[in-house]
């Protein structure tokens, strides 16, 4: 067993709040992080029709309140709208999928931390809703939730389209679930923990996880776009093939919700990538932030340093929007099972070697060898992959070239059959 | 390959996905901060050119009265059939139209009514916002053509073919 560095233990609570402080204090929190988080996501889509308007040349809104109040008449406008009920819908579980695809991304920003902790006069306060030792775990179980959400929308529609976008969605989300969580391992194995708190820590004082494992968080960020069913992957709402996918029956407020709860992924799916990858609220290239006395200050600057990590994946989330082209199904599921899962499993093994043979020459966790050789390994994977990645062959091309084997497989197919016999009437 | 699909081989700078994708997030990113194209439409507006036809006007004479004397060229030279006119004669003989009206509906903004027009009274106009919320609502009678104040429609010069 390698021996915590003492610094790691001075971030921990040093004084437990009282209880009544700790309720108080937590239910502060929860209305502060829920009222971000929806204005947040109300922002973000006016943010994204900002943003592809520039990337397009236009201005994008700027009627109703120079454009800053207009999430507010979008709201409004979903709010007055007529809800329509398909006659064969299964009503329950058609009012229930909204509600259902919306919460769990909601959820998972329980366990992720925001800022450094505030040493107030009631006692140390964790900046974060609910700090569990098993949160990494929270998350991987809450992020597959959002499956049944869409899948149930596109059931329940009863409506071919929304069932085809429910179930193109329910196998994008299991496929690449599993790379996902396999890319995350490698920060496990380096945190030793699965504590969220604890994986922002070793960040801190070590170095950020986006330079040791720069191959996972490509992963984990090819991956989230995956899960949170944005461009390049939304083949659930392919508007060319499925009309509006699994939510072609939904209108109004329902409507809206799906379009809500997309963002909420996404800006969980941001807040995950700065944690795990990008020190979470850690202030780059000091510790003064990472060390008491947890002032007001510093739980305020590590908010805004932890806030603009996100709001940067945000922006790039709307950033490759405007950039890629839709990818074609089978080179979705070609590239989640064929090419990421086997690379994340490889990487994990890369990284565990790389690890033992740095601890059996005896360089201590976190010491400076250690992390060379970390990042000299994973600057050669990078070279390699890269390399690899750029021949083209990462995803089948429609103008490529069958291989033999394909083609001849192929053509049995496509063989005319023998006629079936028919059978002779008896007399 | 027997089935005759020609196959080209190109260089990897050429498929490669990952510089594609690279070199569109420069593009994408770039054109962020270029300048916006858009025209914001009801306080600016793009200019139009002397010669646009839009909606008709009907001069009038100094003493306010309508130039037109109700000669009937107007509505005979008009493909779309929209003009509809009654004429009248005053005490002295003087011809006038009893009703003018021109459904800006049918019209097809042709021009021809304005070019056959001896006494230059009927007009097209620079102008083009003229929605309506009923089909009725686009019948100009002679007075609304009257009320108009917008420039006319300047006619093609042979000597002076461009407009310049």
């Amino acid at each position: 067993m390698i021996p915590m560095p003492a610094l790691l233990q001075i971030t921990g609570p040093t004084t437990e709040p009282h209880f009544g402080v700790w309720l108080v204090a937590t239910l502060v929190k929860l209305i502060v992080v829920f009222v971000l988080y929806m204005l947040g996501a109300a922002l973000f889509t006016l943010a994204e029709r900002k943003v592809s308007a520039w990337m397009q040349d236009r201005h994008g809104p700027n009627r109703v309140g120079k454009g800053w109040l207009q999430p507010i008449a979008d709201g409004l406008k979903n709010f007055v709208k007529e809800e329509t009920y398909p006659a064969a819908a299964n009503l329950p579980l058609f009012i229930l999928a909204p509600a259902l695809s919306f919460v769990p991304a909601f959820i998972t920003w329980a366990v992720i931390p925001f800022a450094a902790p505030w040493g107030s006069r009631w006692g140390v306060i964790e900046m974060v809703l609910a700090p569990m030792p098993v949160g990494f775990l929270f998350i991987l179980a809450f992020s597959s939730m959002g499956v049944y959400g869409i899948v149930i929308a596109g059931w329940s529609s009863n409506n071919k389209y929304a069932l085809l976008g429910g179930l193109r969605s329910s196998a994008q989300m299991i496929s690449y679930e599993i790379a996902m969580g396999m890319s995350t391992i490698p920060v496990l194995l380096l945190a030793g923990n699965v504590s969220m708190a604890k994986i922002v820590n070793q960040q801190a004082f070590e170095t950020w996880n986006v330079l040791n494992l720069t191959v996972a968080f490509f992963i984990f960020l090819i991956a989230a776009f995956a899960e949170t069913n944005r461009l390049p992957f939304d083949l659930p709402e392919a508007e060319q093939e499925l009309i509006a996918g699994y939510h072609t029956e939904y209108s109004a407020m329902k409507f809206a919700l799906f379009f809500i709860a997309e963002y909420c992924n996404m800006l969980t799916a941001s807040a995950l990538m700065a944690t795990l990858f990008f020190g979470g609220w850690d202030i780059p290239f000091t510790l003064w932030d990472n060390v008491a006395p947890h002032t007001g200050l510093k739980t305020l600057l590590t908010f805004c340093a932890f806030a603009s990590k996100t709001l940067f994946f945000v922006f790039f989330f709307m950033w490759i929007r405007w950039t890629l082209p839709r990818f074609r199904y089978d080179q979705l599921m070609s590239l989640g099972w064929k090419f990421l899962l086997p690379l994340s499993l490889g990487y994990i093994v890369a990284v565990a070697t790389t690890v033992l043979a740095l601890d059996a020459f005896g360089f201590a966790r976190g010491s400076v060898p250690f992390h060379t050789g970390l990042i000299l390994m994973n600057l050669a994977a990078v070279v390699i992959l890269f390399y690899i990645v750029d021949r083209g062959r990462l995803i089948s091309p429609a103008s490529s070239r069958l291989n033999r084997r394909d083609l001849d497989k192929l053509r049995a197919v496509s063989a005319p059959h023998p006629a079936p016999r028919v059978p002779e009437s008896g007399d | 390959m027997s089935i005759g699909v020609k196959v080209v081989h190109r260089p990897i700078d050429e498929v490669s996905y990952v510089r594609a994708t690279l070199g569109g997030l420069k593009r994408t990113l770039r054109h962020i901060f270029e300048e916006k194209v858009t025209t914001q439409y009801p306080e600016e507006r793009e200019s139009i050119s002397k010669r646009w036809r839009g909606t008709h006007r009907m001069l009038t004479t100094e003493d306010g009265k309508a130039k037109c004397v109700a000669c009937g060229l107007c509505p005979s030279v008009c493909p779309a059939n929209c003009i509809k006119l009654v004429p009248g004669e005053d005490e002295q003989g003087n011809r006038y139209p009893l009703v003018f009206e021109i459904d800006e509906f049918r019209c097809i903004f042709c021009g021809y009514c304005q070019e056959v027009c001896p006494e230059e009274a009927i007009h097209l106009g620079r102008h083009y916002e003229n929605a309506e919320y009923s089909r009725e609502g686009f019948v100009y009678d002679l007075e609304r053509l009257m009320a108009q104040t917008h420039p006319v429609c300047e006619m093609w010069d042979p000597a002076d073919p461009r407009g310049e």
